[in-house]
């Protein structure tokens, strides 16, 4: 039986609305992509496995990070959702110890240039103008294949820790779609 | 064997006019290629989830714009979910339609919105039947054996 020499890579994709995640969905399919589709940022931070901790009273927000076996490779998400936006959803994941090396792309139906920057900033490796073509959907696989070799090269991380527990600022500003 | 190539004629004039005529943009021709053996039914499935999103949002217009004090944000956030539908599906009128109708929601300027509600649901009605018989042209030829 022979091994297969990679797996299949697993994409997250984020929309709140239904069209779009459907059409994400056949986008990434016909590229050989895994994918899993949640309707919102919470639901993709549980899938995840970064779930904050709403029993603790510090001043700032904590997550435990719970070890999980899901094996997302690369997370597309809407900008413009309610409640929590992509950009947020973008910034738990590049200050999530075990999350920040799985790149993020952003997509926004508004071609707005300092959305855009914001985005790419704070780590966003593309953002795609929606409707999202298989044309941006061909141009995942570099990002993919470069995380992949990466991670084949990083040395595995001394962690004494069972359970790693992350202090982050809270972000009390929600910012507008519309900015 | 006459008759479905006549079918598949009228389908490819049919769908040339709706395209010439700017009901539909590329982005609908997209959403064919996304159709294949293993998803023979993608375009059907999303043009009629398109029409329940849209028809559910018509209805919230209506409803906002009816109400003595309107909020225009919620009125903006619907109208957000409807241009991001049709521009979704290729419905490239309704999808202008909206765009003006968010300038009207952000100048909160109420009669601009009635007369945009109005274009949007004149805009809607027109695609939804054409898109309806285009897709009943599909299955005729399917059916015929295409």
């Amino acid at each position: 039986m022979a091994m297969a020499l990679e797996t299949q890579f697993h994409v997250l994709a984020v929309d709140d609305s239904l069209i779009d995640r459907m059409l994400i969905e056949r986008l990434l399919k016909t590229s050989s992509f895994n994918v899993t589709t949640v309707d919102s940022a919470t639901k993709a931070l549980k899938f995840l496995g970064l779930v904050e901790d709403e029993f603790r009273s510090f001043e700032s927000s904590v997550a435990s990070e719970i070890h999980q076996d899901v094996d997302v490779n690369l997370i597309i998400t809407d900008y413009c959702m309610p409640g929590m936006t992509g950009y947020d959803l973008l910034r738990k994941i590049k200050e999530s110890k075990s999350l920040k090396n799985i790149p993020v792309v952003i997509m926004s139906s508004e071609n707005v240039p300092s959305r855009i920057n914001r985005c790419l900033e704070e780590g966003a490796e593309e953002f795609f103008l929606k409707p999202v073509q298989q044309a941006d959907v061909n141009k995942l696989k570099p990002h993919l294949m470069k995380s992949r070799t990466k991670e084949e090269n990083e040395q595995p991380l001394n962690n004494k820790r069972k359970e790693m527990e992350e202090i982050y600022s809270p972000n009390k500003t929600r910012l507008r779609c519309s900015s | 064997m006459d008759g479905l190539v006549q079918l598949q004629k009228q389908l490819v004039d049919y769908t040339a006019s709706l395209f010439h005529e700017g009901f539909l943009d590329e982005q609908f021709n997209q959403l064919q290629q996304l159709q294949d053996e293993s998803n023979p039914d993608f375009v059907v499935e999303v043009v009629t989830l398109f029409f329940e999103d849209a028809e559910r949002l018509l209805n919230e217009l209506s409803k906002t714009l009816g109400q003595p004090s309107i909020d225009f944000k919620k009125l903006d956030a619907h109208v957000h979910q409807l241009k991001g539908s049709s521009s979704s599906i290729g419905a490239q009128r309704v999808h202008r339609v909206c765009i003006s109708f968010r300038n009207s929601c952000e100048e909160q300027n109420v009669e601009g919105c009635l007369k945009n509600l109005q274009q949007v649901t004149h805009e809607y009605s027109l695609v939804k039947s054409k898109l309806e018989t285009l897709l009943r042209m599909e299955q005729q030829i399917l059916a015929a054996g295409g």
